[in-house]
């Protein structure tokens, strides 16, 4: 069977192609040679045992927060506030994770994620009731929320819970019993990723085999038709809104048990945004996202080496993450133009854009 | 007194990044898309502005490319969302993280992390100068002067009593009757969000050009999103889009003075400084379903 030049692993290899050719500017600029370069990005990171943990330890928070925005994207809600949640997630667990040294981790760490998971839903809560009850665009109120979850960090850095002894704007230390587990001796692989890959695989199950994930991913395609199909949409987003929402509350919870032992300030240098282009790059499926979150830390585990072997800033990973979002939403729209389908509720989003092509999973 | 006089020339001086971010947003939206490209925008803006006029020692050649960065994004903006019909909130989140990641990137070539960069920046105009202590609320940057006196005046007439206004307001509100009455959506949309982006990164160059006289990383810190914000609050006008701008800065100003205020000292600013985006969160939920979006809001246009 002739496979379609316009099937998704394609549109995605193209997508990274054009994305290579587009930086290669910058990296000319910068005085290397972008061969070169991509070869350190993507090929050295594999070659040692030490660099690929740390493509997972990378790729763990975005897988999470890149499964968040996928699960929300799918019903058409769109949740640009993972990096809120996140942070939300975080001080929740940095919070239990001081009040758990009693317990055996065995308790302690389920206390602590569900306790980061109901942080993320809890402020993914108030966008997703003004979207169903008031029908306010939730793309604006979930942003503003991220600065607000930053500031309320940094209130709690500088107030409450400055770390007493040095004056530094860290939390306390969390307990021994709530930090998670390194999974491989002298690496900094943690618990993290397991989580990643079991929320991962269960939203993969969820959507694509139950009748949740039916009413989710018809909501997202298209409301009115969802509605006139008996499904009760608001419900249906506001349950998307919430678990997306605790996802990346969970992400929060692995960077505070599984990196930093502590809140700080710098906790995700946006990760929650990252998560977008893991979503868009996976197509917002769910064994796309796993591998473009593990792709996505390859170059950023790259981009650090490449800083220090060809003297190229590692500030061109960030500068990739935006070109590849660009070129992948950018392919899509011109395959669903090629479809020449009539405009409807679907068209120029991300949804409508993967399901031109009829995948379902 | 000296406190209400300092007070009022510290809002006008915040509010001007706001100003011009503001009315460059309204005008991308006004014309149908939604630009989330604004914080990278006003970043690479900074950034640029800076880089330029640390160069050349000009400032009006570093405002100048602040400007051609701003129009070229608005154009990547248009050319993603007009041209290709893509999503708009991707677009602008990707275009966003691809500029402040070129931003951060320049600024390790050119400026290799050593010390700290300085420019001369602009200096103070006084217009009132002769009206004694009250006159101090004047002392201002020319590009505030230039954002109150100008932009917002002549922004405000191209937009609302301009034919071209009309157009970008047609095609914004109704693309498809737009298009049978002759105007031509795509160039439309593209002139918008690039005059949009123009002013964008206007706003951004002002925190290097006049405010601070340096770059620093994480210059905008949110701002753009804020202007995001104040567009909605202001409903896609203008002038109360410029009274949001005066709002935001005048909290932001007093809480930065309050800090310093014997028996201020413990009080929890960072909640003060949330008050302007939850008050915005707030004003969007009372209005409730009376929020008029732009009838084209967040719609690609194609013919059929």
């Amino acid at each position: 069977m002739r496979v379609s030049p316009w099937s998704t692993p394609l549109l995605i290899v193209y997508a990274i192609l054009i994305t290579f050719a587009i930086t290669a500017g910058p990296i000319l600029i910068a005085g290397a040679n972008p061969i070169e370069a991509y070869g350190a990005f993507v090929v050295v990171p594999l070659t040692s045992q030490f660099t690929l943990l740390e493509i997972l330890v990378s790729a763990t928070p975005i897988m999470l927060t890149g499964a968040a925005v996928a699960v929300a994207f799918r019903a058409g809600y769109w949740n640009i506030g993972a990096e809120g949640q996140l942070l939300l997630g975080a001080i929740a667990a940095a919070g239990i994770g001081t009040l758990v040294g009693g317990l055996h981790p065995v308790i302690a760490l389920p206390i602590m994620i569900v306790g980061g998971a109901l942080g993320g839903a809890a402020w993914a809560l108030a966008p997703a009731l003004l979207r169903i009850r008031f029908g306010i665009d939730e793309v604006v109120t979930t942003l503003l929320l991220n600065p607000v979850a930053l500031l309320l960090v940094n209130g709690l850095l500088h107030g409450p819970w400055r770390d007493p002894v040095t004056g530094f704007p860290e939390s306390p230390r969390i307990a021994a019993s709530a930090e998670f587990p390194t999974l491989i001796d002298r690496s900094r692989l943690h618990l993290g990723i397991l989580l990643a890959l079991i929320v991962v695989t269960v939203a993969w199950y969820v959507l694509a085999r139950t009748a949740a994930g039916l009413r989710l991913r018809a909501a997202g395609l298209s409301p009115h038709g969802a509605r006139f199909a008996g499904i009760n949409v608001s419900r249906t987003l506001l349950g998307a809104a919430l678990v997306s929402g605790a996802i990346a509350g969970i992400a929060g919870v692995s960077e505070v048990a599984g990196i930093q032992n502590r809140l700080t300030a710098g906790l995700s240098p946006g990760y929650g945004y990252t998560g977008i282009v893991v979503a868009t790059l996976g197509t917002l499926t769910m064994p796309g996202v796993a591998i473009a979150a593990i792709f996505l830390g390859d170059l950023t585990v790259g981009a650090s080496s490449a800083a220090r072997s060809l003297g190229i800033p590692s500030q061109l990973g960030a500068v990739v993450q935006g070109v590849l979002l660009l070129t992948t939403v950018a392919l899509l729209a011109l395959r669903r133009n090629r479809a020449r389908r009539p405009a409807d509720g679907s068209a120029g989003s991300v949804t409508g854009d993967v399901a031109a092509e009829g995948t379902a999973g | 007194m000296i406190f209400v006089i300092d007070l009022l020339a510290a809002t006008l001086r915040n509010a001007t990044p706001l100003v011009y971010g503001t009315v460059g947003e309204t005008y991308a939206e006004r014309s149908g898309v939604l630009n989330l490209g604004i914080e990278g925008t006003m970043y690479a803006g900074a950034f640029a502005g800076f880089a330029t006029a640390w160069a050349t020692g000009s400032l009006l050649l570093g405002l100048l490319a602040a400007i051609v960065v701003g129009l070229a994004a608005g154009a990547v903006m248009a050319l993603m969302t007009v041209t290709f019909g893509a999503n708009q909130h991707v677009s602008g989140i990707g275009l966003t993280i691809g500029l402040i990641g070129l931003s951060e990137f320049a600024n390790r070539l050119i400026f290799a992390g050593g010390e700290l960069q300085r420019i001369e920046p602009m200096p103070i105009l006084n217009p009132f100068g002769g009206l004694g202590e009250i006159s101090a609320v004047f002392d201002q940057y020319a590009l505030t002067w230039i954002a109150f006196l100008l932009i917002v005046p002549a922004a405000w007439w191209l937009l609302q009593r301009s034919s071209f206004g009309l157009e970008i307001r047609a095609v914004g509100e109704n693309p498809e009757a737009a298009d049978a009455a002759g105007v031509n959506v795509a160039r439309t949309r593209y002139l918008a969000l690039m005059i949009g982006g123009a002013l964008m990164a206007i706003g951004g160059a002002f925190f290097t050009l006049a405010l601070l006289g340096s770059f620093t990383l994480d210059i905008i810190a949110g701002r753009g999103w804020v202007c995001v914000a104040l567009v909605i609050f202001g409903r896609w006008r203008i002038g109360r889009g410029v009274i949001g701008a005066l709002l935001f800065s005048l909290v932001f100003s007093l809480q930065f003075r309050l800090r310093i205020l014997p028996g201020f000292g413990e009080l929890p600013f960072e909640l003060l400084l949330a008050l302007p985006y939850l008050v915005v969160i707030g004003a969007l939920a009372l209005s409730g379903r009376n929020v008029a979006y732009p009838g084209a809001y967040l719609k690609p246009y194609r013919r059929t």
